[in-house]
């Protein structure tokens, strides 16, 4: 169990401003991405710009911080430009989501394009497992799961390219 | 890159679309009929055939005409099942997550000549 206390005490100033700034990042590309018009009529088929902040904080700390970035992010999108059950889609994705990440990040080794990649799909398919009892419509996996996999694919690359640049010049 | 990543992020995409080629190319039979469930529960079924506009509870009207279903009103605050496209003969979903509505595109059972059945079946 994390001693929050702890934790927060033994934070460095840097590190606060940062996780504080790509909390606001993510929030701010969540807002930019409610405004585009989602694609080709797939629920849940977005560019997951937010996910470059995490990406940052995860290869920058550790899974801890990502996390708590995620959950305020989820959070203040889902208050101010959301609803309830926003909030609970986005939870199931950015969770398995970032489960994902850290394994194949961790155990399998891999990089920043891998692990964006894995993390783009998951999280749609975490947002579709969660559609699947809310609409007691299992046809849902079979009918979204495949353009939500090659959307997943597309943005996680997209993103991990973005993310490695990001990376580079950020100190 | 790393090979490995390479190869998981190759394989990852082959098999997502030959999926997608499979549920969306790949014809399913006809679809005659549309089905709305509100929150799991059946609300009605509707024949393509006839243009009209349902009720769907307080929360949503969807419209048949021309052979195809749309939502065209919701109250919630996203909106996406108005900006869903249209359901027709190929079947297919338009899902209300907020108000847990789902109208699902049907395999028409009384059509002739149709493959979609499962008559001969044993």
């Amino acid at each position: 169990m994390v001693d929050l206390t702890q934790w927060c005490r033994s934070m460095d100033q840097k590190k606060t401003a940062y996780l504080g700034l790509f909390a606001a990042i993510a929030i701010i590309f969540g807002y930019v991405e409610s405004l585009i018009p989602f694609f080709a009529g797939i629920p849940g088929m977005k560019l997951g710009l937010a996910n470059l902040a995490v990406l940052f904080v995860l290869e920058r700390y550790t899974w801890k911080e990502a996390a708590l970035v995620s959950v305020v992010r989820i959070f203040i999108i889902g208050f101010m430009f959301g609803s309830g059950s926003s909030i609970m889609y986005s939870l199931a994705g950015a969770t398995l989501s970032l489960i994902v990440m850290v394994f194949v990040k961790n155990k399998v080794d891999f990089g920043h394009l891998g692990v964006s990649v894995a993390g783009g799909v998951s999280h749609n398919i975490g947002q579709l497992l969660v559609a699947i009892p809310a609409t007691h419509t299992i046809g849902l996996l079979y009918y979204y799961a495949p353009a939500l996999m090659v959307s997943g694919v597309v943005t996680g690359l997209l993103i991990g390219v973005l993310t490695k640049e990001v990376l580079k010049r950020i100190p | 890159m790393k090979k490995k990543e390479a190869v998981f992020i190759g394989a990852l995409l082959v098999i997502s679309v030959v999926l997608c080629i499979f549920v969306y190319v790949v014809p399913h039979g006809t679809h005659g009929s549309i089905q709305i469930t509100v929150d799991g529960e059946l609300y009605g079924t509707y024949s393509l055939d006839e243009d009209q506009v349902i009720q769907i509870g307080d929360t949503n009207v969807c419209e048949i005409k021309d052979g195809e279903v749309k939502m065209t009103e919701a109250d919630c605050p996203d909106h996406l099942c108005i900006k869903q496209p249209a359901v027709g003969s190929a079947g297919g979903y338009i899902v209300c997550l907020p108000n847990r509505v789902v109208i699902q595109g049907e395999g028409d059972s009384d059509s002739q000549g149709s493959d979609g059945g499962f008559d001969a079946v044993v």
